[in-house]
């Protein structure tokens, strides 16, 4: 039995039948499987994300929805290419510019605002630029003239193309400074590269008040019009791709947009505060 | 500010108190990396057998195209299967992106390399001794693969285990192809990642414990099974 | 079990060129039948390349190799090694892996496998691990898994080198079962006690070239070629 048992292992199609049969059977028991429930695919941020919004929105959207909410969450620009290629069903981002460029280029279908939050310049608590105060255009002037670390996200999101435009009214090209610092990275990177060097970035509040290594840094700028982000939803473009779930989709916006959607945006708080604020009006 | 006690307590904590999440995480990061692993030997050991025993033309360029292969990037594959397995991509309409077939493909192609390479080298190295014998009992070299791979097994479980640790602490491919969905893909390295991200870095390296201590029981298993084999064997 | 047609081997001109050495120079040799021949010589001389060319591992650089008799390679011929290459299995599995290679399956590699191991005394080790065996009885397996194979004629190169004067004996007394069963031996070796008892005739090979072909008696009595004398004496290495 021994020797019939052994060679039979050693043959080389053995080998392949039972790696196959114990990779589909592993497969088979994920949570993926076709036996699992339908889902959609949502392009959203890592800001969104890292605020935790999600582990708190997709729970309660899966109980009114009925179906799975899944969220790929990348950098604005990049979840509005996850669009143009077809690999998501809607876009939930926080660049108005890009958004619009997405609808006109024919990606998506319509932008509809559903809630907004704010953008903080945080640094370290001694301010040695001085940039304290409620104008974030003469906070980044100071900042600069100091020329104190700025520790920015470089990756084509929206908080990185909202910071871009703030140094554009600043009227200041911060590019190539040796103390500009691009990460190219997330919201919640950046803010560890700027709490390791004691630096000044830009962030969006909900990010900031889940982030929990701060180390020196605290909100200096805020309250500023122009910090205003609004974030926006919209369905991809079945005319596009066919097979873009159309009909969940659309289910998923109008509940966010929605009295009882909007109303649990409000209600996910950190520590007492309120991190996003529903903004949804009907006919915009 | 944050200690490395208080982490292990963490992780102790999360352990023991068997958090559901935790262990959804857990058990998927399991089925990846065995899944992966396994179908990259299924297809690794023979090849890197085959490439030791069969003077092949071009013999010495492929030895060396496959030791250049141990150091593929991962992120490069992490992209290459994402552009495949796109919507917009010739494999697109299998809708494996953003699922755990997605990361297998890709943790398999980064795995397959380095069990190739290993294989041959371990085969090569012993065909030095086996192949007179074989030879004159009839054995032809392609015949020779599944005999040596058997014979070998122990020290082949050594690359075995190599590639399920590469393949368990693919980090970048997983995140690309995956998407690091809640529930779905959300494996134990890209967990590590977002809440380093988050700045939650006691749980970060709790979850680094776990990781680690399961990395650490299948090599002391394989490393008892190595024992056993050398008693019953010599 | 023995054919009507003797098993035939010949040699013609053979010559091996390993690099800038000529291992084998011009060699003619013919064995016919059931022989028992014993290769000698120096070390260097030739004998294990001599062994390794007619077995069919090597190619010869020079000459051919005829064969009739149904012992034409690559199989009716089998090889044993000075250090015997056991797969890590049972000794009954490697006995059995070797009948399956060459095409014998179900119960009849079976019995023919537990027969060989039987004919060599090593039926109480069936199913041992074959590396746990001592260096004896992996060679005696060695020889069974040669004999399973039913060759008309077996190559052994110095079998009982690695062995002591015990299991050497035991070898030599397989080596007579496998020979009285029937299958022509051809052996090199250094233990001139071995080629007296086991061998019917001498070949003494001197660098490469055979210098005599001597029946057993007559060549330790009074060698023809003075190299033989010499070796005999020894002289030579």
């Amino acid at each position: 039995m021994n020797a019939l048992v052994a060679r039979f292992l050693s043959r080389l199609t053995a080998a392949w039948i039972a790696a196959a049969i114990v990779a589909s059977l592993l497969l088979a028991g994920s949570p993926w499987s076709a036996a699992a429930e339908e889902f959609i695919t949502v392009a959203s941020t890592t800001s969104t994300e890292q605020s935790g919004l999600f582990k708190y929105l997709l729970p309660e959207a899966k109980k009114a929805l009925g179906f799975e909410v899944r969220v790929v969450a990348v950098g604005t620009g990049q979840a509005l290419d996850m669009g143009r290629r077809g690999d998501a069903d809607v876009e939930f981002v926080h660049d108005k510019a890009a958004e619009e460029k997405f609808l006109a280029e024919g990606f998506g279908v319509k932008r509809y605002e559903v809630m907004y939050n704010d953008f903080v310049i945080v640094g370290p608590k001694d301010d040695p630029a001085g940039a304290r105060g409620d104008d974030v255009v003469a906070a980044l002037k100071k900042i600069a003239a100091k020329q104190a670390p700025f520790a920015s996200r470089g990756d084509r999101s929206g908080t990185d193309a909202a910071e871009k435009r703030f140094w554009k009214a600043a009227e200041i090209e911060p590019k190539g400074a040796p103390w500009y610092r691009e990460t190219g990275s997330g919201m919640g990177p950046t803010l560890n590269t700027a709490s390791g060097m004691n630096a000044y970035t830009l962030a969006d509040r909900g990010t900031w008040l889940s982030f929990k290594n701060r180390g020196d840094l605290v909100i200096l700028v805020e309250g500023d019009k122009r910090l205003f982000n609004q974030y926006g939803v919209m369905l991809v473009n079945p005319a596009k791709f066919p097979h873009v779930k159309k009909e969940m989709g659309q289910k998923l916006i109008d509940w966010l947009i929605s009295p009882a959607g909007q109303a649990t945006i409000a209600a996910y708080k950190i520590d007492g505060q309120q991190l996003f604020f529903p903004n949804y009006k009907p006919g915009t | 500010m944050w200690d490395i006690a208080a982490s292990f307590r963490l992780a102790f904590g999360l352990i023991t108190g068997a958090d559901p999440e935790l262990w959804r995480i857990v058990s998927l990061s399991l089925e990846v990396s065995v899944a992966s692993a396994l179908i990259a030997c299924a297809i690794g050991l023979p090849l890197g057998a085959l490439v030791a025993v069969k003077p092949l033309p071009g013999r010495r360029a492929l030895v060396v195209a496959m030791n250049a292969l141990f150091g593929l990037p991962s992120v490069v594959v992490g992209l290459v299967v994402y552009l495949l397995l796109s919507r917009a991509g010739p494999l697109g309409s299998l809708g494996i992106l953003f699922t755990p077939p997605a990361i297998v493909i890709a943790q398999t192609l980064l795995v397959l390399p380095i069990v190739a390479a290993l294989a041959r080298q371990f085969v090569e190295d012993a065909w030095q001794e086996y192949r007179e014998q074989l030879t004159s009992l009839g054995v032809s070299a392609v015949r020779a693969v599944p005999t040596l791979l058997w014979d070998l097994r122990y020290s082949l479980l050594t690359v075995v285990l190599a590639g399920l640790g590469r393949s368990a602490s693919e980090v970048g491919a997983v995140m690309i192809v995956g998407g690091n969905i809640d529930g779905v893909t959300r494996v134990m390295t890209t967990a590590i990642a977002l809440k380093t991200a988050e700045g939650d870095l006691p749980l970060a390296l709790a979850l680094g414990i776990v990781l680690l201590a399961m990395v650490l029981l299948l090599n002391a298993a394989a490393y008892a099974v190595r024992e056993w084999s050398v008693k019953h064997h010599g | 079990m023995a054919s009507a047609i003797p098993v035939r081997l010949e040699a013609r001109g053979l010559g091996v060129q390993l690099g800038s050495v000529r291992a084998l120079d011009n060699i003619d040799l013919a064995f016919e039948g059931p022989v028992r021949i014993a290769l000698l010589g120096a070390n260097g001389a030739g004998k294990s390349v001599l062994l390794r060319t007619l077995h069919g591992l090597m190619k010869p650089t020079q000459g051919e190799i005829a064969w009739s008799g149904e012992a034409a390679p690559p199989r009716g011929q089998a090889m044993v090694f000075q250090r015997p290459v056991l797969l890590r299995r049972s000794a009954l599995s490697n006995v059995e892996y070797a009948l399956d290679v060459n095409g014998v399956r179900g119960a009849e590699r079976a019995a023919r496998a537990r027969d060989a191991l039987a004919r060599v005394g090593l039926a109480h080790v069936a199913l041992r691990s074959a590396r746990t065996l001592s260096g004896g009885e992996q060679q005696r397996l060695a020889i069974a898994r040669a004999w399973a194979l039913r060759p008309r004629m077996l190559f052994l190169d110095e079998p009982t080198s690695n062995l002591d004067p015990p299991a050497a004996a035991e070898i030599e007394r397989v080596i007579g079962e496998v020979h009285a069963a029937g299958t022509a031996i051809v052996f090199s070796t250094h233990h001139l006690g071995l080629a007296r008892r086991a061998g019917a005739e001498i070949v003494f090979l001197h660098r490469g070239r055979v210098a005599e072909r001597t029946p057993t008696d007559v060549f330790f009595r009074s060698p023809r070629s003075p190299e033989a004398a010499s070796y005999l004496q020894g002289e030579l290495p």
